[in-house]
C-alpha cells in the first residue's frame, strides 16, 4: 500500500507486503488459511517490537509520511452523507482546510480538518495543508455554524502549521488564527480534535480548541518544528534529531504534559499501512469521547473547554 | 513563530548607542545627534523626526497611567521546567539570568490602575525579559488579567510586545494562546472593552491570539507586527520582502488595525476611546 518507504520501516513495510502477496496467492486454498493467520500474528507482532523503540525524530517523519491517511480518507471512511461546505464569504476557497455537514453513527455532526495533498499538483491546490487566513476563517463560519444548530464539532489536525507568506499577512493570518480560538472557546457544543498527523503550533491549535484532544500514536503536536527551533537554538537545522526530543512533542509525552486527552493506537507498522483499521480506531474514540461529554449541557461544555486549558502550564507560586 | 532566545534582549538605545558617558545619543531614525536627556524626556520620540525608541515597561506606567501607579498582581509567579530543556544552557538558568539582566521576574507585568481616572485593568509585555516571549507565567498572567477584569467589571488595556511563544517550554507555551483567547472571550461577552496596543515588534502566538482581537487596535508607529518571521516567508517563498512589510502601515492599509498613534499621544486617545465604549455599554440584563 505505501509506495514511500522510510529507511527505518523497511523491515516492517517488507514483512506486511510479504504477508499480504501470501494471502492474495492463497486465494481459496483453504487449508493454508491456518498457516497465514500464524504469519500474520507474527509479523503483527514483529512489526510492533521493531516499532516500540523508535526516536522522537523517527515519529516525526511517520507523522509526516506521504503515504498518511488524511483528513478525507477518514471521512470517507468514519462519516456519511458529507457535505462539503466551502468559502469564508470574503475572499476564496482554501482548499488546504475542508469541513462540512457529517453523519457520525446516524447523527449530524460538523467535521472540519487540514487537508493534504496527495501527490504534486493535488499538493499545489491544497497548499501542502498550510491554510491561508481564508482557510481559517472558514473554520470559524463553520464553528458558528455548528453552534447555532447544535451540531457537535470534530476536528482533524494535520498541517505543518499555517502558511507564512506575503497574502498570509496581508489578509491577516494572525486575526485569523486568534478568532479561530476564540470561537472555539465561545462554542457551545461538544468539540473534539482528533491529531491525525502533524500538529504545527498554532496553525494546528487553531482547530484545536477542544473540549477533549485524542492524538494518533504516531501524531505529533509542537509549538515549532524541530528543524526551526534547531536552527534558532543550535543554529543548524541539522539537530532537528536532538530538537525533536527535546520539544516533547510525541504522544506519550503530550499525554504527560496534559495537552492531549487519549492516544489512539496505530495498525502495525503505522496507519499508512492500514486506513481502515486506523479510521476503526479513530471512529471508536470518537463514539467513546462523545459518550463522555454527553452529560454536559451547552453552559457546561464552554466551562469544561476552559477548565481544561486553563490548567495547562507550569507555573510556581500563587 | 518564536522567540529565538539566543540574541541578546533588545534593550533601550540610551544603553545600545551611547556616545561618551550617555550624555549625547544618536536617533536610529534621522541619524542626529542629541543630548540625551532630552530623548528620555521625550519618551523616546525623536523630537526631530517622530521615530519611536523602544521604551522600557517602566517608563510606559509613567507615560499612560495616572500618577504612574500600578497595583500589581502577581508578580511573584515563575515559570517551571515542564520539559527539562536544555540548549546551550539549562532553562532555569536562562530565566535566572534573564530575571538579572531585566530586573524582572517574567516578560509580563499587570495591575490595577487609572487612566484619565478611568479605573482600568493594565498589562504590559516587558520585551527585556528573554524578548517578551510568551510561556506559561505569561500566559497565565494574561489569563488572569481578564478574568480579573471580568469580575471587578473593568477595562483591559493590553501593551503588546512579544517575540511570540516561549520555545523553552514547547507545547505548553501554545497552550497558552488558548488559554488568553478564552478569558478574553469570557471579558468580551462581560460587554467590557479591550483595547490592545500593538508595540515594537508583536509576532508569532502572541500576535495570533488575542493581539489583534481588541475591541480597538492601537498601534506605534512603524511597529513590526505580524504572524510568521521575515526570515521565515523570505525562504518559503523565495522573495525578498517590500519595503515596510508588517509594519503598523502596512497593517493599517489592509485594515488590520484602527490606528497610528504617537506615543505621546496614547494616553489621551486611549482614554477617550474608554469613554466612548462606556457610555455605549449596553446591560444585558
Amino acid at each position: 500500500m505505501a509506495s514511500h518507504v522510510l529507511p527505518f520501516e523497511k523491515p516492517v513495510v517488507e514483512l506486511l507486503n510479504r504477508v499480504r502477496e501470501l494471502r492474495a496467492q492463497a486465494g481459496e486454498e483453504r487449508e493454508i488459511v491456518p498457516e497465514l493467520e500464524r504469519l500474520e500474528d507474527k509479523a503483527r507482532h514483529l512489526a510492533r517490537e521493531l516499532f516500540s523503540n523508535l526516536t522522537a525524530w523517527q515519529k516525526v517523519q511517520l507523522s509526516r509520511h506521504p503515504s498518511r491517511p488524511y483528513t478525507l480518507d477518514y471521512i470517507e471512511r468514519i462519516f456519511t452523507e458529507f457535505q462539503e461546505l466551502h468559502g469564508d464569504r470574503a475572499f476564496a476557497d482554501d482548499e488546504s482546510i475542508i469541513g462540512g455537514f457529517a453523519k457520525f453513527r446516524g447523527k449530524s455532526v460538523m467535521v472540519i480538518g487540514h487537508q493534504k495533498g496527495r501527490g504534486a499538483k493535488e499538493n499545489v491546490r491544497r497548499n501542502f495543508g498550510m491554510p491561508h487566513p481564508e482557510g481559517y476563517r472558514k473554520a470559524k463560519r463553520l464553528f458558528e455554524l455548528a453552534d447555532r444548530f447544535s451540531l457537535p464539532i470534530l476536528t482533524f489536525i494535520d498541517t505543518a502549521g499555517a502558511y507564512p507568506g506575503i497574502g498570509a499577512e496581508e489578509r491577516g493570518q494572525s486575526e485569523a488564527i486568534g478568532s479561530c480560538l476564540y470561537t472555539m472557546s465561545a462554542s457551545h457544543v461538544p468539540i473534539i480534535a482528533t491529531i491525525i498527523g502533524e500538529g504545527g503550533s498554532g496553525g494546528a491549535l487553531a482547530l484545536g480548541v477542544a473540549n477533549r484532544v485524542h492524538v494518533l500514536e504516531y501524531g505529533t503536536y509542537s509549538v515549532i518544528t524541530p528543524e526551526g527551533c534547531a536552527s534558532i537554538l543550535y543554529r543548524d537545522g541539522a539537530m532537528a534529531e536532538t530538537a525533536a526530543a527535546s520539544l516533547r512533542m510525541t504522544a506519550r509525552e503530550l499525554l504527560n504534559l496534559g495537552v492531549v486527552d487519549f492516544i489512539i493506537g496505530e495498525p502495525p507498522g503505522g496507519a499508512h499501512q492500514d486506513f481502515d483499521a486506523a479510521a476503526k480506531s479513530v471512529e471508536s474514540a470518537l463514539a467513546d469521547g462523545l459518550g463522555a461529554l454527553a452529560h454536559l449541557g451547552p453552559t457546561e461544555l464552554r466551562e469544561h473547554r476552559y477548565r481544561r486549558f486553563r490548567s495547562l502550564g507550569a507555573v510556581i507560586g500563587d | 513563530m518564536e522567540w529565538s532566545g539566543s540574541k541578546a534582549p533588545d534593550i533601550d538605545v540610551s544603553e545600545k548607542k551611547s556616545i561618551g558617558k550617555g550624555v549625547f545619543r544618536k536617533c536610529d531614525g534621522c541619524d542626529e545627534t542629541m543630548v540625551a536627556e532630552e530623548l528620555e524626556k521625550n519618551f523616546e520620540v525623536c523630537p526631530r523626526c517622530g521615530k519611536h525608541h523602544k521604551l522600557r515597561a517602566a517608563r510606559w506606567r509613567e507615560l499612560l497611567l495616572d500618577e504612574g501607579e500600578l497595583d500589581e498582581w502577581d508578580r511573584d509567579l515563575v515559570p517551571g521546567d515542564p520539559l527539562d530543556f536544555k540548549d546551550d544552557k539549562p532553562y532555569p538558568a536562562r530565566v535566572a539570568a534573564a530575571q538579572r539582566s531585566s530586573g524582572a521576574q517574567e516578560a509580563f507585568e499587570s495591575g490595577a490602575a487609572k487612566i484619565g481616572g478611568m479605573p482600568v485593568a493594565y498589562g504590559s509585555f516587558i520585551f527585556a525579559f528573554m524578548g517578551g516571549s510568551m510561556g506559561s507565567v505569561v500566559g497565565e498572567k494574561i489569563t488572569r488579567l481578564f478574568e480579573r477584569g471580568t469580575q471587578m467589571q473593568l477595562p483591559v488595556v493590553l501593551l503588546q510586545s512579544s517575540g511570540g511563544a516561549r520555545m523553552q517550554e514547547g507545547i505548553l507555551s501554545l497552550m497558552q494562546m488558548a488559554k488568553g483567547v478564552a478569558a478574553l472571550e469570557r471579558h468580551r461577552a462581560a460587554r467590557l472593552p479591550f483595547v490592545s496596543v500593538l508595540l515594537h515588534p508583536t509576532t508569532g502566538g502572541v500576535a495570533a491570539s488575542f493581539a489583534l482581537l481588541g475591541d480597538v487596535n492601537i498601534a506605534e508607529p512603524q511597529a513590526l507586527i505580524g504572524f510568521a518571521g521575515a526570515r521565515v516567508i523570505e525562504t518559503t517563498i523565495r522573495q525578498t520582502l517590500p519595503e515596510g512589510f508588517q509594519r503598523s502601515e502596512f497593517l493599517m492599509a489592509h485594515g488590520m488595525i484602527d490606528r497610528i498613534s504617537s506615543r505621546l499621544e496614547m494616553r489621551r486617545e486611549i482614554s477617550s476611546m474608554l469613554g466612548h465604549m462606556s457610555r455605549g455599554r449596553r446591560s444585558r440584563g
